[in-house]
């Protein structure tokens, strides 16, 4: 299989986190839960922190003029302590959410609906 | 190791590039049934240790009869016991996360393992943030809580393992906080850099190094006791108020995985005090340098070297375990709410003070108060990382240090504090250090 | 057949998992197996940081996000999974929809992500070399975090300052969260208040919900 004895580059991750991020995306298109909402927040981030490490890594690439360093690992960081922070209030809403209407579904939160 | 058994299987048996992860996977396999022999052999003794020394606290005896006077073979007939019981579940309970959390608890545990090192140079995998490492895989283990609780569809089962949860997450912080303290005065994650900081005689140890990391040794204790929910900070499994926590809905070898899990844990957070702020493999008296062995160079030796070493560090791992087998069986629980508190009021700001005190002393007193012979320091050169054959001309495309001159990190001025912040006569941390290619030529 | 190489092996498990394991999320309709499923997947993506050089970011990311953040989302889960019988299944015609815009959306970041020649992994050179000589991380991303670049040391201006200013930021950052979010989750303690402002029900209904009900 080639895929195991030749090495993997930088594209084959960027796949991988492409991949992520849509299933990231389609769980905050079609979650009614709220926490599930979440969920699909943070496979988006992490979906986006795959791709900064790949692109980070100097051993990934063949162009090296482009090469980022460690800019990249900074940036996923930042992410990482931004996606905590996010989710931390995030589930303040929803739990205060909860507690007003008796449900988690986000569906039912219709009261402003013209 | 792992290169050295795999090289010594693809020689015996011939095997073609090809063949060749096999004799990988066998090394990984042997790497990973030491560990687990060594933890699972402690882990049967540990639970022997439990009730004879419950049994003397109280004032009894203990297990006497099965396997002799001492009660020898009690952990082997409760193992046989457990595995006979019958396998329950719940009508109601999610049948495969019910059976999945016992292991996701196991596996966390363990995990941690496998970066602690028994002797210098005797870890399964030696990582350059195994500190880090070892806290971020412990720390998983409250998921297997989390998921045990509430895949047994059980009140007590639900609340157990929300407070452990909230038990284990919020002690993490100081945990942390102690943790950087040792890291701070080695100037480095590795464990095995650490412990061989701390060689030579008995006030090399981290804990005698100023008064501030005797402290933060002791803060680190009660995190690590509230950490692996062992008494007085073990309302989660508490018998008399939640039936048995989150284990409540588990029987029979199930619930002695939890219980592994338990004491592999316990092992864990033993052994990273051991190395962290008791010197790990290094014995009070130096005896292996004052009798000349380390200087030889031969691998008879040295193995001879690292087996004391090993011996020394398992009796300061007994010795933290019997410390909180003590405690456990001294203290009265506390409640959820003191335990909070306990963590929050006390421990987190004890912790930074402590940090912010050995900066201070690390920063007045470089070199340490004694300046001491460190044989260790020699040896650690003799322990060499596999490198592959590097071809100058690619290295500067290489890693984060780029080809330059030492020199030139003094320039700035915030380097300079940065340098000044080096304590003791151990290496500068890795930016300073010149790039391979200078130290090849 | 050649020698495996290693770090493509560990890629795939790692890649395998993971997008598996996120795709589990998205289909399954149990909240807590959610959860579940997210934590593998994120495990996984850790190894993943692992193998592209970034050690120190791995363990943080388990110990962060998976030790902490994904804690705080399962205990959100166990607080708000049980209430009254309730049918969260989206219909059909909203799947076909996300399914397609999904699908156009990776059709398109796949596309570019193949398409650089440069990415490839046969066109790295000296692969080996590289992958063991990759030095730890953690040293020059505390060192840039307080405003020393130390891999651009000697290069022009550009580039050259550290992230002194985003790690102060942050910190300022993580300070209002905490207030905030412990602001906002704050159980009401007047009862007449309550009552002369809103006929809801009782404050306790996370905790109340802690009963048996097995539902999404």
């Amino acid at each position: 299989m080639d895929l195991l004895t030749q090495p993997v580059g930088l594209a084959h991750y960027l796949a991988v986190g492409t991949i992520l991020f849509v299933c990231g995306v389609v769980c905050m298109a079609v979650k009614r839960n709220a926490v599930g909402i979440l969920m699909g927040i943070e496979l988006v981030l992490n979906g986006a922190n795959i791709n900064f490490v790949a692109f980070g890594a100097p051993f990934l690439r063949s162009d090296k003029q482009f090469a980022i360093g460690l800019d990249g690992q900074l940036i996923a960081i930042f992410v990482i302590v931004l996606a905590a922070a996010e989710a931390a209030v995030a589930l303040a809403i929803a739990l205060a959410y909860y507690n007003n209407h008796a449900t988690i579904d986000v569906d039912r939160a219709d009261e402003l609906k013209g | 190791m792992n290169s050295a058994i795999a090289d010594f299987l693809i020689k015996i048996a011939h095997l073609s590039a090809g063949q060749q992860w096999m004799a990988y996977t066998v090394a990984a396999l042997v790497q990973v049934t030491l560990v687990l022999t060594v933890v699972m052999i402690s882990v049967a003794v540990f639970i022997w240790m439990e009730r004879k020394i419950a049994g003397r606290i109280q004032d009894r005896l203990g297990p006497t009869r099965v396997g002799g006077r001492f009660g020898w073979l009690q952990s082997p007939a409760d193992g046989l016991k457990l595995l006979c019981k019958e396998d329950l579940i719940p009508a109601q309970a999610d049948r495969v996360l019910f059976r999945l959390a016992p292991y996701i608890s196991f596996c966390a545990s363990f995990s941690a393992m496998l970066a602690i090192p028994f002797a210098n140079g005797w870890v399964a995998a030696r990582l350059d943030t195994a500190v880090f490492f070892v806290l971020a895989v412990t720390g998983l283990e409250v998921f297997g809580v989390i998921i045990g609780g509430y895949a047994s569809a059980s009140k007590w089962s639900l609340y157990g393992a929300m407070r452990e949860a909230a038990q284990v997450v919020s002690y993490e912080i100081p945990l942390g906080m102690c943790v950087v303290v040792p890291v701070l005065l080695a100037g480095t994650m590795d464990l095995v850099d650490i412990g061989n900081a701390q060689s030579g005689w008995c006030w090399n140890w981290y804990v005698f190094h100023d008064p501030f990391t005797f402290v933060t040794f002791w803060i680190y204790a009660t995190c690590a006791t509230a950490g692996v929910n062992r008494a007085p900070f073990d309302l989660p499994e508490a018998e008399s108020e939640l039936v048995a926590g989150f284990m409540t809905e588990y029987s029979g070898f199930r619930w002695s995985i939890f219980m592994m899990a338990e004491y592999t844990a316990m092992f864990g957070v033993s052994a990273l005090a051991a190395i962290l702020f008791l010197g790990g493999w290094n014995g009070p008296v130096p005896v292996a340098h004052l009798l000349g062995l380390t200087a030889i160079d031969n691998q008879a030796v040295v193995w001879l070297v690292n087996v004391l070493g090993c011996a020394n560090f398992l009796v300061k791992v007994f010795v933290g375990i019997i410390f909180m087998m003590w405690l456990r069986w001294t203290l009265p629980r506390l409640r959820i709410d003191q335990v909070m508190a306990m963590c929050l009021k006390y421990c987190v700001p004890l912790a930074s003070v402590m940090l912010v005190g050995v900066m201070l002393w690390a920063f007045t007193f470089p070199g340490g108060l004694l300046k001491s012979i460190r044989p260790g320091q020699a040896r650690a050169s003799q322990i060499q990382r596999p490198t592959a054959e590097t071809d100058a001309d690619h290295m500067s495309d290489v890693g984060w240090v780029e080809r330059s001159e030492p020199h030139q990190f003094f320039d700035n001025g915030m380097v300079g504090l940065a340098a000044g912040l080096k304590t003791g006569p151990l290496d500068p941390p890795y930016c300073l250090q010149p790039s391979p290619i200078e130290k090849r030529s | 057949m050649e020698a495996i190489h290693w770090h493509s092996f560990f890629f795939l498990l790692f890649a395998l998992v993971a997008c598996v394991f996120a795709v589990a999320v998205v289909v399954s309709s149990n909240i807590v197996r959610m959860a579940f499923y997210l934590v593998i997947s994120l495990s996984a993506v850790a190894g993943l940081f692992f193998l592209a050089g970034a050690d120190f970011l791995g363990a943080m990311q388990l110990m962060v996000y998976v030790g902490g953040t994904l804690v705080l989302l399962v205990f959100g889960v166990m607080l708000t999974a049980r209430g009254p019988f309730v049918n969260m299944q989206t219909s059909g015609g909203q799947w076909v929809m996300a399914v397609i815009v999904g699908g156009a959306l990776l059709a398109v970041l796949l596309q570019t992500v193949w398409g650089v020649d440069a990415w490839w992994g046969r066109k790295i050179e000296h692969v080996n070399s590289q992958l063991a000589e990759t030095p730890p991380t953690a040293t020059p991303l505390g060192m840039a975090l307080m405003g020393i670049r130390t891999d651009r040391v000697g290069s022009p201006a550009a580039g050259e300052c550290g992230y002194l200013l985003v790690f102060e930021i942050i910190s300022v950052h993580l300070l209002v969260v905490l207030v905030g979010a412990a602001y906002l989750a704050r159980a009401k303690r007047n009862p007449r208040k309550v009552a002369a402002a809103e006929p809801s029900p009782p404050d306790s209904i996370a905790l109340q919900s802690l009963t048996l009900n097995r539902d999404n």
